[in-house]
């Protein structure tokens, strides 16, 4: 009955807070394999709150990436169902591991893609991806290709490009993975600050249990093959939140709870 | 050595320590050319000398120059020049048009691939030049023969490298357009195009020098008219010097088409280059 605690929070969230903006109910993937099929993700259930920050945290392989290509309509559930807030499936900013940008595309026009893609007229992208190109401190860098571009840039690039047509639901995907230790370090904190300016419903998948803790309302974590949910965590930390509390005391002591809790 | 770059935090060093020997060498190869060139005309008239060839076996540059002057005087040249340019310039458009469209249903479908692979692979293993007469037989020798064997000649480079252009789009690419919702058509524009057009182009280069064959191969079997012809013209009439001119014009037309391709590249794959090739220090391509 290990799942019991995790049953209860989505229960108590149910009782005291607006519907939640995305519910998953025995969601399973199956892929086909040699001699049959096998399940990257078994009987997942869980949901998040507006505006809440989750994050997901499980060894590879244990189908992180895939629930978010399924949250992102880009792969269909096997079993189970996903709701969203409204009924229909939201406007989704996705962020992929690498950059994944368009390299004929300079940096400012890799961000007002979204927005080309909804007709509106360039002049007036540019004008909402220079406002994003302050916030992510890219302001200098508007023309340049992203082959010009460090890793870091070029994933803040990514960032601008999925928070630009305001997306309700945000996809991370281990955003972070590519760049150095510093470098990450850095965009958490620009993350964390860019998440209190613009409140979004953000699912962002990692390996590092200080970035989860640091950013996330509450840590999902995956069992590995098939992924179930092992662990609800909800980080009890204040917000808002800020790089230093990384170095405090309770800081330390939650993240070696989680990572116990890990196993 | 310190380089001062503006702005940019991680370009590829410009020029290396050895910036004073590449600058030398990057001088001689301006010359390099003419003097190769010159090298080249002073053989072939020095041999004429030594050699006391006849004129209709190989004329002199200098015979040779007079006999262009004379040709681009009387109008000859130039008509049969546009003759042929014209033949290359609709096959070329033809075949990239055809091979395009065809190209992209390949990429998208296995079943139009498994439908017509047979075929294109056989149509490669026919020479053109055996089916020439064939086709002039059944088209008769006007200018639609000519622009059927360019376009035929154009038409496999640029559909292989369609296929392999289109079929090398990223995954992630493609995820993140789903992710967008982006419609076919928005597929196209932002993503498949631009992400084939290198590889597509690279087509297009090898296609434009063989349209000037396919022309040619056309006005040899049968024709009244175009560089083709004036080379068999001048054959019949052992005027050697004519057929020097018919074959350099013919050179000359291959290059301007690759230079045309070239510059096409150049504009529209910028974001390629480094960024001080981009600036137009670009040397060799
Ligand atoms: N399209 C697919 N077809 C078959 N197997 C897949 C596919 N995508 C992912 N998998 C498998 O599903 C499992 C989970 O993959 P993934 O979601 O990428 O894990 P994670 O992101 O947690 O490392 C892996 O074993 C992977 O090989
Ligand atoms: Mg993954």
């Amino acid at each position: 009955m290990n799942t019991s605690p995790a049953r209860r929070s989505i229960e108590m969230t149910h009782q005291q807070l607006p519907p939640p903006a995305l519910e998953v109910r025995n969601l399973s993937i199956l892929f086909p394999a040699e001699g049959g099929t096998f399940h990257a993700l078994r009987d997942l259930t869980f949901s998040v709150q507006p505006q809440e920050f989750v994050c997901i945290l499980g060894p590879s392989g244990s189908g992180k990436s895939t629930l978010l290509r399924v949250l992102a309509g880009l792969l269909p559930p096997s079993a189970g169902e996903i709701r969203y807030a409204d009924g229909k499936p939201p406007r989704i900013g996705y962020v992929f591991q690498q950059a994944n940008l368009m390299p004929w595309r300079t940096a400012i026009e890799n961000i007002t893609l979204p927005l080309e893609l909804q007709g509106i007229p360039r002049a007036q992208a540019r004008q909402q991806a220079q406002e994003l190109i302050e916030l992510i401190g890219l302001k200098g860098f508007e023309e340049v290709f992203p082959r010009d571009l460090s890793g870091g840039m070029a994933q803040r690039v990514a960032i601008a490009r999925a928070l630009i047509q305001d997306p309700d639901l945000l996809l991370l995907d281990e955003p972070f993975g590519s760049l150095d230790a510093l470098t990450r370090e850095r965009m958490g904190s620009e993350l964390l600050h860019l998440w209190q300016v613009r409140r979004k419903t953000v699912l962002m998948v990692t390996h590092s249990i200080s970035e989860a803790l640091l950013l996330s309302d509450r840590v999902l974590v995956l069992t590995p093959r098939p992924g179930r949910l092992a662990l609800d965590f909800r980080v009890p930390l204040p917000r808002p939140r800020s790089d230093e509390m990384r170095y405090t005391a309770a800081f330390g002591k939650l993240s070696r709870r989680l990572k116990a809790a890990i196993g | 050595m310190e380089i001062s770059i503006p702005n940019l935090n991680n370009l590829k060093p410009p020029l290396g320590g050895e910036a004073g020997v590449s600058a030398w060498l990057r001088r001689l190869r301006l010359f390099i050319t003419p003097i190769s060139l010159l090298l080249a005309l002073l053989i072939w008239e020095g041999l004429v000398r030594i050699a006391q060839l006849p004129a209709f076996i190989l004329p002199s540059p200098g015979r040779v120059a007079s006999r262009f002057w004379q040709a681009l005087t009387d109008g000859t040249l130039l008509r049969h020049t546009s003759t042929t340019l014209l033949e290359i310039t609709l096959g070329l458009l033809a075949g990239t048009l055809l091979a395009t469209v065809i190209g992209y249903l390949i990429a998208k479908s296995p079943l139009f691939e498994h439908l017509l692979a047979p075929y294109l692979v056989a149509s490669q293993a026919i020479p053109i030049v055996a089916i020439a007469p064939l086709l002039v037989i059944w088209f008769g020798p006007g200018i639609f023969t000519k622009v059927l064997i360019c376009a035929l000649i154009v038409f496999f480079p640029v559909l292989v490298n369609t296929v392999v252009g289109l079929r090398a789009v990223p995954q992630e690419l493609r995820a993140l357009m789903r992710s967008l919702r982006a419609t076919p058509w928005q597929n196209l524009k932002y993503l498949e195009i631009p992400a084939a057009l290198p590889v597509f182009l690279g087509g297009l280069r090898v296609g434009a020098t063989l349209s000037v064959i396919g022309a040619v191969i056309g006005e040899l079997v049968a024709a009244d008219r175009g560089l083709g012809f004036l080379i068999n013209v001048g054959r019949g009439q052992y005027d050697t010097a004519l057929v020097f001119v018919a074959v350099f014009t013919l050179v000359t037309l291959a290059l301007l088409l690759y230079g045309v391709v070239i510059l096409l590249e150049r504009r529209m794959l910028a974001w390629q280059s480094e960024p001080y090739k981009r600036n137009g220090h670009k040397i060799l391509d």
